[in-house]
């Protein structure tokens, strides 16, 4: 059974600056809060089986499996191995995109200008290709391990041609998202502007992040019971932890 | 949908293969050749992968192809992305209209997930995937493995964002072709899926083509 997030049970607190990037492995049966503190943050997020790191999150078995081209409440996040790494337990936002992939270097440069760490320290325009191969390097990985990945607050529709369109204001200041992890997980994360946002400025927004043990999903679990593929993933996954 | 047909000839082809269902083929295209996949029976979905054929750490990019051209589908005129951002190959002839990059490869894994969790025995895409690097002395293995394309496959997403798995708009003879803008490895998987209605249980064979510039 799952334990809800209560400000009291938190197992560790931190806030990811806008822009800012960090990696770190959350345990099976622990689970994550993601709280867009201003409005308009953009999360990018990769995951890895910690113990296994060639194993990762895969985006078209997360979508395919569940008939969603989005994530939010009750999805879960699929490995190319049939399992699930984290799953969506909350949601005060209700659409996170796993389509549009991350900035990089030249689309920073071209959109908002140069700012390089010489002249405007730590100031300095990130971009999330760069985050991301900085955070995989800390663990051994690289280019090959960069997959699509998840941009959590962010909402991108496409309309029945197939064409896509950026939703600004899709998540509020205070808007948060519940990730309960299944196996132990390598978390990857920038807190870059999404690559679509139209805003001319480079505004990238803090995301904090909370920590608390809630314990393994039960028979009667939400995301387990989402769609009858998860009910056959959460198996995959547990299989490992018999 | 834009439907652009070919002028080129297949007698003057430079290369003409024709790959059974389940089987997998790696292949270099040169920068200026021009390729095709020619469905010969209709509704197969040809999976595939594009690298680099100079350095496969660059790989085509679903996101980044996608997010580029604002479009999830991919026709005549998709500019095919690396990963570091670089075209790869554009489509310069296709008679299908549209071709899914989100719906990736099925693999055992996936199968026991998507259908039943004794489907995990068969024959898969990403066992095929497997089975090319296997044999190349490539340096390649399964962390190169990453959202392909599935050419000819209608996987349609919803404005809600909901994600389906429609009819085929492919057809026997129907095909998609493209120019290499780099020398690129093709790595391609046809499909040996028998879950899906999509190809009426039935993967079938396609003919690869391949042009001098
Ligand atoms: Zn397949």
């Amino acid at each position: 059974m799952t334990t809800q997030f209560q400000p009291e049970l938190a197992l560790w607190e931190d806030t990811l600056p806008g822009a800012a990037h960090w990696s770190f492995v959350m345990k099976r049966g622990t689970a994550l809060r993601l709280t867009d503190l201003e409005g308009g943050a953009n999360l990018s997020a990769l995951f890895y089986n910690a113990e296994e790191k060639l194993e990762r999150y895969n985006m078209a078995d997360t979508l395919k499996a569940q008939h969603t081209a989005h994530l939010s409440k009750g999805f879960v996040c699929y490995s190319d191995m049939g399992r699930v790494l984290c799953s969506v337990i909350e949601d005060s936002c209700g659409w996170h995109d796993t389509l549009c992939g991350m900035s990089d270097a030249a689309l920073v440069k071209a959109r908002y200008g140069e700012a390089s760490y010489q002249a405007q320290r730590n100031a300095m325009h990130r971009n999330a290709r760069d985050s991301m191969l900085i955070e995989l390097g800390k663990w051994g990985l690289g280019k090959r391990d960069v997959v699509a990945n998840v941009n959590f607050f962010s909402k991108v529709s496409a309309d029945d041609a197939g064409n896509l369109a950026f939703q600004p204001g899709n998540s509020a200041a205070g808007d948060f998202v519940d990730l309960r992890f299944e196996m132990n997980t390598l978390v990857v994360l920038s807190a870059c502007q999404h690559p679509l946002d139209p805003n001319p400025a480079y505004q990238p927004r803090p995301v904090k992040l909370t920590a608390w043990r809630c314990g393994t999903p039960d028979a009667a679990d939400h995301c387990r019971n989402f769609r009858p593929e998860n009910t056959r993933g959460f198996y995959n996954t547990e299989l490992l932890f018999r | 949908m834009a439907i652009v047909a070919s002028k080129l000839d297949p007698k003057e082809a430079v290369y003409d293969y024709t790959l059974p269902a389940g089987e997998s083929w790696l292949h270099e295209v040169e920068q200026g050749q021009t390729f095709r996949i020619l469905d010969l029976e209709g509704n197969q979905a040809v999976d595939t992968l594009f690298y680099n054929a100079h350095d496969p750490a660059e790989r085509y990019s679903a996101v980044d192809t996608i997010r580029a051209q604002g479009n999830i589908y991919l026709s005549a005129g998709s500019r095919l992305l690396s990963s570091e951002g670089n075209v790869l190959v554009i489509i310069s002839a296709d008679t299908c209209g549209r071709h899914d990059t989100l719906g990736g490869a099925c693999a055992a894994e996936s199968n026991s997930v998507r259908y039943a969790s004794d489907k995990k025995y068969m024959h898969s895409c990403r066992d095929s995937f497997l089975h090319a690097l296997g044999h190349c002395d490539c340096g390649m293995d399964k962390r190169d493995l990453t959202s392909n394309v599935n050419f000819f496959m209608n996987v349609p997403v919803t404005p809600e964002g909901g994600l389906t798995f429609a009819d085929g708009i492919s057809a026997p003879g129907k095909y998609v072709e493209m120019r290499a803008e780099m020398d690129v490895m093709v790595l391609i998987s046809n499909c040996p899926q028998l879950n899906n209605p999509c190809n009426a249980y039935n993967p079938t064979p396609v003919r690869l083509l391949v042009w001098n510039a």
